[in-house]
């Protein structure tokens, strides 16, 4: 039998797939910033924190790297309404992303953290910072800047999954192409189209968290300093 | 309509869960045949394998398990095979799980020193032999951890194949569902025995990498 691809049905819908692209560019950028946040919220818990903040960080760490995403998209989207907290497609997605993101990257940040020599920390100490001051200001950033390449490729990871979130009807880029083949009845053209896509986003997002974590995540401005 | 009790859903759940470890072990032993022939052939410089795995590896690593998935199933069917979602689901976990396990043990052996090949290959040991008695001793005690730390994320992978219709832990969570209305016990249930499942293996693999570091 003869197979006969028809790609230009696909690319005629580019208004569908460039609305996917975008929103899971959207999704992609707003767990980043808030599941990085929580990753180094709960590293600093992880080794700073009371007993109960450290049991209760790892508990967390160890439930969501023990579970795979799409139940844990299903609990939010399908479960919590049972407790009254009812949420929208992109917020539910939204939310499965940054705390799954959030267990991730905490256990990365933590492994930074733990490699800053103690001389740095004294030092920091002798120059009378506060606690507070000694984290954000000498551990974390050189932390980050050594954990860097692995929270690259965590955040890529996360957008990858993303592609579970139309499975809940979140209009991202997976979703794009279920429902371009459902119009069009090209399944594996749409799905080829719309994982080039996927594959162009990682290389763009790795090339893009390269430029931008030197410059707004563990740079030195040079005001500043 | 029937009622579930708790006693029920467990049930049911642990008997998918069957499922769920059959596949990983499909795909886990697959993928790892897959990907130890995918790295000798880098190993044994095969002309063009080192460019062409080096592809490969990033095609799965840089794509959706979700849309690879999908891709098996309607690419098969489009070149007339009319395949169960068992072996649309087998096929795909099996090369995505190919191309992770292909790059780790790569990473493996390219940690043994120079020195070692150059002093075995001295001595005319072929490549065969070379392996077997020098490089694969070696490597396999630094590829273990990592390679038990990578079954945690294909037991977490054969969740997407409820997505193409396979009935296993996910799927029968969300069948459960739909009979019972009760998402909140079921997902939370479903959750716990991914758990079950992944959590030892993730202690375990910690414990080996542990093992590993202290006895450097």
């Amino acid at each position: 039998m003869t197979v006969t691809l028809d790609f230009g049905a696909v690319l005629a819908e580019w208004p569908l797939l460039l609305k996917g692209l975008v929103m899971t560019a959207a999704l992609t950028a707003a767990s980043t910033c808030a599941g990085v946040t929580l990753g180094v919220a709960c590293a600093w818990g992880r080794v700073h924190g009371g007993t109960a903040v450290k049991a209760a960080a790892a508990a967390y760490v160890e439930l969501i790297r023990n579970t795979p995403f799409i139940v844990q998209l299903f609990f939010i989207y399908f479960g919590l309404p049972g407790l009254g907290i009812k949420l929208a497609p992109e917020a539910a997605s939204f939310l499965a992303m940054v705390i799954n993101l959030g267990a991730y990257a905490a256990e990365i940040v933590r492994a930074g953290i733990a490699n800053t020599p103690r001389g740095q920390i004294e030092a920091a100490q002798s120059l009378a910072l506060s606690p507070k001051q000694v984290f954000t200001r000498v551990v974390l950033p050189p932390a980050l800047q050594r954990v860097w390449p692995a929270l690259t490729s965590q955040i890529i990871i996360v957008m990858l999954g993303s592609a579970v979130c139309g499975q809940i009807a979140t209009q991202e880029l997976s979703y794009a192409a279920n429902l371009i083949q459902s119009r069009n009845f090209r399944a594996f053209e749409s799905y080829i189209v719309v994982t080039a896509l996927y594959l162009g986003f990682a290389v763009l997002l790795r090339q893009l968290l390269a430029w931008a974590g030197p410059r707004w995540i563990f740079g030195r401005p040079a005001a500043a300093r | 309509m029937v009622d579930f009790s708790l006693w029920d859903i467990l049930r049911n759940l642990l008997l998918a869960a069957r499922w769920t470890v059959l596949l990983s072990l499909v795909a886990f032993v697959g993928g790892g045949v897959a990907g130890a022939a995918l790295l000798l052939a880098r190993i044994a410089r095969l002309p063009g394998a080192d460019r062409l795995v080096g592809v490969y590896v990033q095609l799965f690593q840089g794509t959706p398990l979700l849309m690879q998935l999908f891709l098996t199933y309607f690419g098969l069917a489009l070149f007339g095979l009319n395949v169960s979602a068992w072996v649309a689901a087998g096929l795909a976990l099996t090369l995505y799980s190919s191309a992770y396990l292909t790059e780790i043990w790569r990473g493996c052996v390219n940690a043994i020193p120079r020195g070692q090949w150059e002093a075995s290959g001295s001595l005319a040991l072929n490549l065969g032999e070379q392996l077997r008695h020098v490089i694969v001793p070696q490597a396999l005690r630094i590829a273990i951890p990592p390679t038990v730390g990578f079954m945690v994320q294909i037991v977490k992978g054969t969740a997407l194949a409820s997505v193409i219709g396979f009935i296993e832990l996910t799927k029968a969570g969300t069948m459960i569902t739909n009979a019972t209305f009760r998402p909140f016990t079921v997902y939370a249930c479903v959750a716990l025995m991914y758990f079950a499942l992944c959590f030892p293996i993730s202690a375990w693999s910690r414990t080996l990498e542990r093992k590993l570091n202290r006895g450097r």
